[in-house]
């Protein structure tokens, strides 16, 4: 998702840069070179049209057909169990907790690298970057490995009536691990672009850093910070592999949305499986819509900053 | 470092949010992945080689890697014809379908497990016609191809879109002005001022997909030496309490996601001193 963050202003400028898009019917001479018979290009869009039908749009109207199989009824059943009602509140949970913490360690991350010069700063942020490429079942691992009984604190914890796997903290630093970069990464970027300007002159003028950071920096960037939590919080809730690992899938208790999903599928109970599924489909289509909407603010924030 | 910041910045609070950010960076990603490489040294090299040489652990991986290369190939090829679908033509629903393409990563990966097992198992809706000509997706290595393919597809798309919307219009109007075909300008010379981004889309797809296991596990089978991907087997050694083995197999794989970022980045540079786009 990384990319997809830097990527946004350039797809705002194709959007807005006339020629870059060649038409279906060449008018001008100079799209003429520019484009391929109108066979091939007909058989180009049908390949991608039938690829992304196929392989994205399926699978998500699968989950509503399932979800919906056995009538509304059925669905509205599965989803006030109250196995499902404890999974929703574990995932708000969990949620909740990882988007503060990273909200609040994104904003501090972010003043420190984007508003200062200093040697290291590409070597610190792919540090923050690496949780992006580690694969989730060895980002629960290495919780385990730290937690639990044959772990590094494992008895010191245990001789201290502590639990940490298997239990919420658990699932909760494995998903804080998981969406580390979430929001420090929308906000350097575009924290580093505005510049340090504005602070200086509040400084200047007497204002402390506290009054510089929440009436300057956090109005110029808020619709960063909402773009960063959304996707934060997006993975938060639908994190599998790494919160599969610590949380022990004890029932009512340690089971998040994700996981009851896995839990009611392989007890071939598919309308209950598909209903969460459905839960967890709507929230991706949210926050791809919000998504959509927070870019367009950011490039006309942008925009507005350099004119 | 503080010498070099007082030059540009008067702007107070360095010192707190720089050591606030390295302590969390630390707790929260450092210390975690340190401890894994640490306890892979309790290990003896002839402990840690018999367990990533035993079949099983052997299985695992080649049907990891070798899947996920071959659906990054998939996604590569896909992710060109889709780049250059929406962004040189225009069609009804060009907007819709350049949204879709962020599903996967918007999707979690245990919903979208479930989902392609509906869609593929023998009954589903795509699952029935393939049976009907005798191939069998689901609960097979044709079905972690699949999932890889769908949680790769983004990774290609988003990486090499923008390339192909900022290519400069001119380098291909004066290969038409100097006699080339459509087909020559396109495989001679954009396909060639695109190749960074495409290996870093492809490098992403695969990375990906090598570590990918809530898409993959559902519609996999799941059948060790078969369809056993080494995620998996990870679960599988930590639930039998075999940590050692849990944790080489992790490493192995952390160590070739670190390669992998390691070739992005020098994509990235490459990309960065060739031709400007402008």
């Amino acid at each position: 998702m990384s990319i997809e963050m830097t990527l946004r202003r350039e797809r705002y400028a194709a959007r807005t840069k006339p020629e870059s898009t060649g038409a279906l019917s060449a008018t001008s001479a100079r799209d003429d070179v520019r484009t391929e018979p109108r066979a091939v290009r007909i058989a180009i869009i049908a390949i991608a049209v039938t690829f992304l039908s196929i392989f994205v749009v399926l699978p998500l109207v699968v989950v509503f057909a399932q979800a919906f199989s056995k009538g509304i009824g059925a669905y509205f059943a599965a989803l006030s169990d109250p196995e499902a009602l404890s999974a929703i509140r574990l995932t708000l949970l969990v949620a909740a907790i990882s988007v503060g913490l990273n909200l609040v360690f994104g904003l501090i991350a972010a003043w420190a690298i984007a508003k200062f010069d200093f040697s290291g700063k590409t070597f610190l942020i792919s540090l923050i970057d690496l949780p992006f490429s580690v694969s989730p079942v060895i980002s629960g691992l290495v919780f385990v490995l730290l937690f639990g009984a044959q772990g590094y604190f494992g008895p010191w914890l245990a001789s201290h009536d502590i639990r940490l796997l298997f239990a919420v903290p658990g699932i909760a630093f494995a998903t804080l691990f998981v969406t580390f970069p979430f929001v420090a990464r929308a906000l350097i970027p575009l924290m580093q672009e505005q510049g340090t300007q504005e602070e200086e002159a509040a400084i200047s003028l007497g204002a402390s850093g506290l009054q510089t950071f929440f009436r300057v920096t956090l109005p110029n960037i808020k619709w960063g910070v909402l773009y960063g939590v959304l996707l934060c919080n997006a993975r938060a809730m639908g994190e599998f592999g790494a919160v599969s690992v610590v949380s022990g899938h004890i029932r009512g208790e340690t089971n998040t949305m994700p996981l009851l999903v896995e839990i009611l599928y392989n007890e071939y109970q598919f309308v209950a499986s598909f209903a969460i599924a459905s839960l967890l489909a709507m929230l991706a289509l949210i926050t791809l819509v919000a998504k959509t909407i927070l870019e367009r603010h950011l490039d006309e924030g942008q925009s507005s900053h350099e004119h | 470092m503080s010498a070099t910041i007082a030059r540009r910045s008067s702007l107070p609070g360095f010192g707190l949010t720089m050591g606030l950010t390295l302590t969390w960076l630390s707790v929260i990603v450092l210390i975690p992945l340190a401890g894994l490489f640490f306890k892979t040294f309790e290990l003896s090299f002839d402990q840690f080689w018999v367990i990533l040489t035993s079949r099983r652990t052997l299985s695992a991986l080649k049907i990891s890697f070798g899947l996920a290369f071959a659906a990054a190939i998939v996604n590569l090829v896909m992710g060109m014809i889709i780049v250059w679908a929406l962004v040189r033509y225009r069609f009804p629903g060009r907007r819709l379908f350049d949204a879709i393409v962020d599903i996967p990563f918007a999707l979690p990966t245990a919903v979208a497990g479930v989902a392609l097992t509906a869609l593929f198992a023998e009954k589903g809706w795509l699952g029935a016609p393939l049976a009907a000509l005798g191939i069998k997706v689901a609960f097979t290595p044709i079905g972690i191809f699949v999932a890889m393919i769908f949680i790769g597809i983004p990774f290609v798309v988003r990486t090499v879109q923008p390339v192909l919307i900022d290519l400069d219009p001119e380098i291909e109007e004066a290969a038409a002005s100097l006699g080339a075909n459509r087909w020559h300008t396109i495989t001679k010379v954009i396909l060639p001022s695109m190749t960074p981004a495409l290996l870093t889309g492809f490098a992403l797809a695969f990375a990906r997909a090598v570590g990918e296991y809530g898409s993959v596990i559902f519609i996999a089978g799941n059948l060790p030496n078969v369809s056993e991907i080494a995620p998996l087997l990870i679960v599988i050694r930590l639930s039998e309490f075999r940590y050692a083995d849990a944790t080489a197999i992790a490493v192995v794989m952390l160590m070739v996601s670190f390669l992998i970022i390691f070739t992005v980045n020098r994509l990235q540079r490459w990309a960065q001193t060739r031709v400007p786009a402008h």
